[in-house]
C-alpha cells in the first residue's frame, strides 16, 4: 500500500469514532502494536527532542525501504508513533521524504493534541523525513 | 486524612475563620464568566488555580472601564485624564499595601510579576552586596523563578548558591539551618508555599534565625497571598514578591515588596522615564521610592486592576477563602486516596493549594491529556521545579490546584476521569 492509501485508511477508521475519548482508545490500541525497539538502540543518543515524554526512535535501511522502531514512556504518545510508523513503515526514503502527512490535520490530531504533544509529534515526523533523506543521499551517491 | 493536615495558619486566624459565615459558592462562581463555559462539550472543571486564578467579573469590568474612560499616562500628565489614571493607580498600590499590611504604600514596587521582582531584586542587590566569596541562601523546592536569577547573578559576582534540603515528605530540613546560614550568607531567598508540593514552610522560624544573624529575607509569596493571610509586618520579611494573575488579578503585573530602609539602600534596576529627578548627559539623579524602581510606563490598567482584585478577595474574606480551600484540599485528598496505586508526592504536615500525585507508573502527560478531553484542567510536569522532580525521581507530577471557586462535585469528577483514565492506560 502506498502512503496515502494507508493515510486515507486511518482517516476513514477515525470518521467512525463518535468523540476524543475513542479516538483517543483507539491511539492507545494502536500503540500495542508498535514494532519496538530493540534493548541496544533505546538510548539517549535515539531520543527526540522536543517531546515532554520520552521517545526513542530507530531507523533501518533493508532493500530500498525503511523500517522504523520506536517506544515511549507515555502510553498515548506511543499510539501515535504507532500510527506514524503504521504509515511510513516500509516505504522508500524517496516516498517518505516526500510524503505530505495530510492525517495528522484530517483526524483533527493538530487542533486537539495539546501544544506539547502537538509539538513532539511533528518532531517525530522530522526526525522520520531526516532519516529517509540521509538514505536518499546515501543512494545517490552510490 | 485528619483536619490538621492542612492547617499553616495559626489559632488565633482560625478562631477568628470560625466566627465568619459560609460562602455561598454557587453564587460566587457567576462572578467568574468562564466557569460557565464548556469544553469538548463538557463543561469546564478548572483544576490549574495554582498557574493562575480565573477573573471575576469585578476585575474585567475595571480593565475595560479603564481603556474606556481612564487610559492616559500616569504621573506626569496635567491634564484631567492624567490625574485620574494617576489617582486610580496610586489607589491601587494603596489597596495592595493594605492587603499585606506594608508599613507604607511606598513599600510596594510594581513589574511584571513574581519572576521580574525575583530577578529585581537579585541584580540590584547582588551588584551592592554580593561579593567574591559570599552566598545565597535558597531552598531545594523553588520554582525556577526563585533558583535562576540567583544563579546568574552569583556567577556574575563569583558568589554560591547554597540550598536548605528537603525530606521526603516535602518538608525543607532545618536541623542544620544554623550553620548553613553561616557568615557567607548575604541573603536569603524561599517560598513561602511550594507550588509543586503545596508544603508550608516556617516564615516566621527562618526569618527569625536569619535576622539574629543580620541577613536579610526574600519570600516568595506567589502560591500564598491568594490562599492565607499575610501580614509583611508580622513575619518581618524584608522583600516579598507576587503575582497579580494568581490572585485573581490580570496577567503582566505582579508586586515586589520591600521595607523602605533596603529599598533605599538597593540601587535602581532599570533606566528610563519616571525612575529619574533629573537627566543630564553628565550625571542623573533618581526618583524616590517607589518610583526608582518603576522605570518606564507602568502596567496602569494591570496595575488598577489588581486593586480590584484586592477589592474582590476582601469582599470574600480571605479567611473564608482559606477555609473553603481547606475543607476542598481535605475532601479531595480523601476521594483521591480511594484511586489504586495513588501516590501523593509532597506530604508535608502544613500544606496549601494543591495536590501533586501520580497514578502507578502512568506518565502525568498521559493522565493529564485524558483529562482534558473530560473538560478537566490539570497541570503535569515537572511545575518548574525540575530538582524537585530529581529529588523524588520522577519526570512529573499531576497536579490539580484548587481555589475556593471550585466545588466538591468538580473533585467527584476529577476522582471519576481519574479512574477511567487508568482503566484506559493500564
Amino acid at each position: 500500500m502506498t502512503i496515502n492509501e494507508i493515510q486515507d485508511e486511518i482517516i476513514e477508521e477515525f470518521e467512525l469514532y463518535g468523540d476524543w475519548m475513542e479516538k483517543y482508545e483507539a491511539i492507545i490500541q494502536l500503540g500495542k502494536e508498535l514494532p519496538l525497539i530493540s534493548e541496544e538502540f533505546r538510548k539517549d543518543e535515539n531520543l527526540i527532542r522536543g517531546c515532554q515524554s520520552r521517545v526513542w526512535l530507530h531507523a533501518e535501511y533493508r532493500d530500498g525501504r525503511i523500517f522504523f522502531t520506536a517506544d515511549s514512556d507515555a502510553v498515548i504518545t506511543k499510539g501515535l508513533i504507532s500510527m506514524v510508523i503504521k504509515v511510513l513503515n516500509g516505504q522508500t526514503p524517496k516516498d517518505i521524504a516526500e510524503a505530505d502527512l495530510y492525517f495528522v490535520n484530517k483526524i483533527g490530531l493538530n487542533s486537539h493534541l495539546s501544544p506539547t504533544r502537538s509539538n513532539g509529534l511533528h518532531s517525530m515526523l522530522k526526525q522520520m523525513k531526516s532519516y529517509a533523506v540521509a538514505y536518499l543521499v546515501k543512494e545517490l551517491n552510490k | 486524612m485528619s483536619e490538621s493536615c492542612f492547617t499553616p495558619i495559626s489559632n488565633l486566624q482560625k478562631r477568628k475563620i470560625m466566627t465568619q459565615t459560609k460562602l455561598n459558592i454557587q453564587e460566587i462562581r457567576k462572578d467568574f464568566p468562564i466557569l460557565g463555559t464548556t469544553v469538548y462539550g463538557k463543561p469546564l472543571v478548572y483544576f490549574d488555580n495554582a498557574a493562575t486564578t480565573q477573573k471575576p467579573r469585578q476585575v474585567l469590568d475595571v480593565l475595560s472601564r479603564y481603556y474606556e474612560t481612564l487610559n492616559s499616562n500616569v504621573h506626569r500628565g496635567v491634564h484631567y485624564l492624567s490625574q485620574e489614571a494617576t489617582s486610580a493607580f496610586e489607589e491601587a498600590r494603596k489597596k495592595v499595601a493594605g492587603f499585606i499590611n506594608a508599613k507604607h504604600d511606598h513599600e510596594i514596587i510594581f513589574t511584571k510579576g513574581t519572576t521580574e521582582g525575583v530577578n529585581l531584586v537579585a541584580s540590584c542587590f547582588g551588584r551592592k552586596f554580593l561579593k567574591k566569596g559570599d552566598s545565597i541562601l535558597i531552598s531545594a523546592m523553588e520554582h525556577h523563578s526563585n533558583i535562576v536569577p540567583w544563579q546568574l547573578i552569583c556567577e556574575e559576582r563569583e558568589a554560591t548558591l547554597k540550598v536548605i534540603p528537603i525530606n521526603t515528605n516535602g518538608e525543607l530540613i532545618l536541623d542544620d539551618l544554623d550553620s548553613l546560614m553561616d557568615e557567607t550568607v548575604k541573603l536569603v531567598a524561599f517560598t513561602y508555599v511550594s507550588n509543586s508540593l503545596a508544603t508550608v514552610n516556617p516564615v516566621e522560624t527562618i526569618v527569625g534565625l536569619a535576622h539574629s544573624k543580620g541577613i536579610p529575607v526574600l519570600l516568595d509569596a506567589a502560591q500564598a497571598v491568594q490562599h492565607i493571610p499575610v501580614d509583611v509586618q508580622q513575619l518581618d520579611v524584608d522583600f516579598m514578591v507576587f503575582s497579580g494573575h494568581k490572585m485573581y488579578g490580570p496577567t503582566g503585573v505582579g508586586i515586589l515588596y520591600g521595607k523602605e530602609e533596603w529599598l533605599d539602600k538597593l540601587p535602581p534596576y532599570q533606566g528610563g522615564g519616571e525612575m529619574i529627578r533629573t537627566v543630564s548627559f553628565d550625571r542623573t539623579t533618581f526618583n524616590g521610592l517607589p518610583f526608582k524602581f518603576e522605570a518606564g510606563t507602568p502596567d496602569i490598567s494591570g496595575g488598577i486592576a489588581l486593586g480590584a482584585a484586592v477589592d474582590y478577595i476582601k469582599s470574600i474574606g480571605i479567611e473564608n477563602i482559606y477555609e473553603a480551600e481547606h475543607e476542598l484540599l481535605v475532601y479531595a485528598q480523601e476521594q483521591l486516596s480511594t484511586i489504586e496505586n495513588i501516590r501523593f508526592i509532597g506530604t508535608a504536615k502544613n500544606r496549601s493549594g494543591a495536590i501533586s500525585f501520580l497514578v502507578g507508573d502512568l506518565h502525568p502527560f498521559d493522565t493529564g491529556d485524558l483529562l482534558d478531553k473530560m473538560g478537566i484542567a490539570v497541570r503535569t510536569g515537572h511545575h518548574c521545579t525540575q530538582p524537585v522532580m530529581d529529588f523524588f525521581k520522577i519526570p512529573g507530577t499531576v497536579r490539580a490546584s484548587f481555589s475556593f471557586y471550585n466545588t466538591k462535585e468538580e473533585i467527584d469528577r476529577l476522582v471519576e476521569g481519574l479512574k477511567k483514565a487508568v482503566a484506559m492506560l493500564s
